[in-house]
């Protein structure tokens, strides 16, 4: 049997280029092998946009390499559809492979670049992230208002922690969040070579390009598409039957962060914009988008959960579990305390609640670019990347077709 | 599951699997008896793409139309009439309206695959390929009830009068059942009948040495063999299959699709004596590739390499395997062990015979040789641009079309005497149809009609009708 692939051609030029000798790995050389299998085999390209992104490419270079991880879902359809899986001699497994990729796109990419070392250890990371957290609220708490157990204050939060050190807190590490991810997926986007003809397209056509991929782009994330295995009837979990209860599963959950989020904002306007302050009534904005979201978030990450530790071996890179799991786990915590505050709000528990609930949350954001959350910012940039390439005339031209 | 079946069904691929079903629907108890492992199982159906579709107009995934007469004159064209019309007709029809059931049981269907726009209008791909049709006909088998064995090889059966009796297993176990449908494949990769079928040759080789196998290692032809030997009439030329020239570095078994090599017709081919011997651009490549395995096989050493330069690079499918690789054409023989004098010579006066003209690989365009023994008469230009590649071929074998004869109920026969209760389908009987020759897609339409055809009468055999498709079979035989 000869090798399938001689060697990873170097990546196209980039401006700022990442030191891409980090990305040549055995992980990527896997990809690169497989990719050339499939690229010679195609039966699979209307599962998803990996394949379609890959019939783009004759080889495939490191960049491209993490480019296709980022853009599979691991649905897993290609898997089971495989002529070439094991036992098969050439031992396709395309989600594995990708899967295998993707955290080290994760810590590749990270900002700074030594924290992306956080990555090779993710279940420290977590751990010291939360016990941090929960220190740091316990300490302050009692720093700043002597106990944890008090004489019931109404839910009034902000008789522990003032508003104005909150929002400084949370919005400078928050901050802080979105400028690492920035880096990261410039970076990311700068070293995925084009795969279009070289002649650029005019500026005009670029921006009408633009607008219709990102519109799509974010068509896919809102309706998940590629957890629906190209035909819609869903992807596989640990047979080759079809299910959609993971792409439900992952947007209850998507959807409970974005409503948790919301919940947030709309706090953040109603304190600034018009001077009303928490603690807001059960039937107000801040408090039912928070408690559908907070619910969203119990039943989304326990599902996904429940999927991920049925998923079979093959099916994944077992070496992210801790990351897969530290992160599905946290954002329980968050919602489970969060809840638990609402109910305890007015009882003279709530500091402690208060205190524990803050921490995870800091917990959460602290790892923000530096765990799981980091699929988002990737696999998006990959789908936008995808979006705009497959509108741009292709360079390959296969005749006779 | 009662322990003597209504219906046996032997073999576990995508004809196996349309008669198991559509005896299942007529009510029949129906066993499968699959020889590989379930990771293995479907036999040559877990590498096929596509289906032949006959069509008037626009479906789903089907563009334009793709009249019957069209279909019969394409038939026609690659088995140089060595087929069976009424037959032949049948599968056709039956094409066009068998997809709404496949899609009852959970195949689905995709556009065509990037550079396979030239079957668009003619063939409906499976999503995922033959592996996800073959496993959602199991799982739709399953959730009806079906009985599947697997590591199950028959080695035998008992006849009485033409009559199925039993079948016995590899193990000794014996298997009664009311009827039985034979749907396990040609002797493809039974590498020592090949041998025997292809006997020697004039400069003493055995051909069928150098083979490769494209399907499954499980088409053994055991109870091809058997049937054969049980004095059942049989159909087909045993050196006749569906044979491709494909990358010989590819695997022995199993290598499927992605081992063809398909920038034969971008440069030139030549033999082990550093050679041409074919012309090239005789039409386009799918409608091409087919006979290549066989021009290969009769080359010496059952061994070419195709021959390109960097112009072709990026205008055919991406090989599985790298090519040779050289800046000069003198260091590509020798890398490839040619003799280099006459390499050059050949590539020399090729490339001095290349008229002037326009390429276009889209059509057949007016590049072509003059003045040479092998004319190349489409898509010829000079090689001589480096980098140069080379890859090399062997023929490969996808099925073999030795087989039972059957009539439109795919009844096995014994002297023109059809079987009662004996039914075949599949490759087992695909030589019916396909006397020589190929063309892309046809295997899974005669499969699919006499799978559905098979399983139907081996129900109706056992006493049970299906409730809905005798009004498809009637369109389908009408004509």
């Amino acid at each position: 049997m000869p090798p399938l692939t001689e060697t990873i051609a170097a990546p196209a030029c980039t401006t700022a280029p990442t030191d891409l000798t980090a990305l040549l790995g055995a992980e990527e050389q896997e990809v690169a092998r497989v990719m050339q299998i499939c690229n010679a085999c195609r039966y699979c390209e209307g599962f998803c946009a990996v394949f379609p992104a890959m019939t783009r490419r004759l080889e495939f270079s490191a960049a491209d390499t993490h480019y296709l991880a980022n853009l599979c879902h691991n649905c897993g359809a290609c898997l089971y559809a495989c002529q070439y899986a094991p036992p098969h001699e050439f031992a396709v497994n395309v989600p594995q492979a990708m899967a295998r990729v993707r955290p080290r796109t994760y810590q590749a990419y990270a900002w700074p670049k030594a924290l992306g070392e956080l990555y090779r250890r993710q279940g420290l990371t977590m751990a010291l992230a939360l016990a941090g957290g929960l220190a740091l609220f316990l300490v302050l708490a009692l720093a700043m208002s002597g106990h944890l157990v008090h004489a019931p204050l109404a839910g009034n939060f902000y008789a522990i922690f003032p508003h104005n050190f909150l929002a400084v807190v949370f919005g400078a590490v928050f901050l802080y969040a979105i400028a690492a991810f920035a880096i990261g997926a410039g970076r990311f986007w700068r070293d995925v070579s084009p795969a279009h003809e070289s002649v650029p397209p005019t500026a005009t056509e670029l921006a009408k390009t633009r607008r219709s991929a990102a519109a799509e782009t974010v068509y896919d994330i809102a309706v998940l598409r590629y957890l629906g295995g190209g035909h819609g009837v869903g992807c596989n979990e640990d047979d080759d039957r079809f299910t959609l209860v993971r792409r439900w599963f992952h947007q209850i959950t998507m959807y409970g962060f974005l409503l948790c989020f919301a919940a947030t904002s709309v706090a953040t306007l109603y304190h600034y914009l018009f001077a009303y302050e928490a603690p807001y009534p059960w039937l107000s904005w801040p408090v039912v988008l928070g408690t559908v979201g907070g619910i969203g978030l119990l039943i989304g990450p326990a599902g996904l959960l429940w999927l991920n530790l049925r998923r079979h071996e093959e099916r994944s890179d077992t070496a992210q579990r801790p990351m897969d799991l530290g992160f599905i786990a946290l954002l329980f915590i968050i919602s489970i305390t969060g809840l638990a505050l609402l109910v305890l709000r007015d009882t003279r528990f709530m500091a402690l609640w208060l205190a524990i609930h803050l921490g995870c949350v800091m917990a959460l954001f602290l790892t923000l670019p530096y765990g799981k959350f980091a699929h988002a910012v990737y696999r998006a940039a990959a789908l936008f990347k995808h979006a705009l390439e497959k509108r741009l005339p292709n360079r390959i031209s296969l005749g006779g077709d | 599951m009662q322990e003597t079946p209504d219906v046996l069904v032997i073999g576990g691929g995508n004809a196996a699997l349309c008669a198991a079903l559509m005896a299942r629907e007529a009510g029949a108890s129906v066993l499968v008896l699959e020889s590989a492992p379930q990771s293995w199982r479907g036999g040559n159906s877990m590498h096929v793409r596509n289906l032949r579709c006959m069509h008037d107009a626009p479906q789903d995934v089907l563009v334009e139309a793709y009249p019957e007469e069209e279909y019969w004159q394409d038939l026609l064209k690659v088995t140089g009439g060595l087929t069976n019309e009424a037959l032949a007709r049948l599968v056709i029809r039956h094409s066009s309206r068998c997809r709404p059931w496949m899609r009852r049981h959970g195949v689905h269907f995709q556009p065509p695959l990037s550079g396979a726009l030239h079957v668009a209008r003619t063939n409906a791909f499976f999503m995922g390929g033959g592996k996800a049709l073959v496993n959602a006909y199991y799982r739709s088998a399953g959730e009806l009830g079906v009985a599947i064995r697997y590591e199950t090889p028959v080695k035998s059966l008992e006849l009485k009068d033409g009559r199925f009796i039993a079948a016995i297993t590899e193990g000794g176990e014996r298997i009664a059942a009311r009827s039985c449908v034979l749907a396990c494949g040609g002797f493809e990769s039974n590498l020592e009948w090949q041998r025997e079928a292809w006997g020697q040759n004039e400069r003493g080789e055995w051909p069928a040495e150098n083979f490769l196998i494209r399907g499954t290692r499980f088409n053994q032809g055991v109870l091809l063999k058997f049937m054969l030997d049980a004095g059942v009439d049989a159909i087909g030329d045993p050196t006749q299959a569906h044979c491709v020239a494909i990358d010989a570095r590819a695997p022995l078994y199993d290598g499927g699709i992605c081992t063809r090599i398909d920038c034969v017709s971008l440069g030139v081919v030549v033999n082990r004596e550093a050679r041409r011997f074919y012309d090239e651009g005789e039409d386009f490549w799918p409608k091409r590739y087919a006979i290549w395995g066989r021009l290969v096989a009769q080359q010496p050493g059952q061994t070419a390499w195709s021959i390109i330069d960097r112009k072709a690079v990026g205008r055919f499918m991406p090989p599985v395997f790298p090519g040779t690789r050289a800046d000069t054409l003198e260091e590509l023989a020798q890398k490839i062990g040619l003799d280099v004098a006459t390499f050059t010579a050949t590539l020399d006066a090729y490339n001095a015979a290349c008229r002037p003209g326009t390429f276009d690989h889209t059509v057949l365009d007016d590049c072509r040789t003059e003045g040479l023994a092998a004319a190349k008469t489409h898509w010829a230009q000079p090689i001589d641009a480096a980098p140069f590649f080379a890859y090399p071929l062997k023929p490969g074998i996808t099925f073999t079309y030795l087989g039972l004869k059957t009539d439109h109920t795919a009844a096995a026969r014994f002297k023109d005497v059809p079987s009662e209760n004996l039914f075949a389908a599949g490759e087992m009987m695909a030589g019916n149809v396909l006397g020589k020759g190929y063309t892309a897609g046809v295997g899974m339409s005669i499969g699919t009609a006499f799978g559905r055809i098979a399983g139907v009468n081996a129900a109706a055999s056992a006493g049970f009708t299906h409730p809905e498709f005798k009004e498809e079979l009637a369109y389908a035989a009408a004509h």
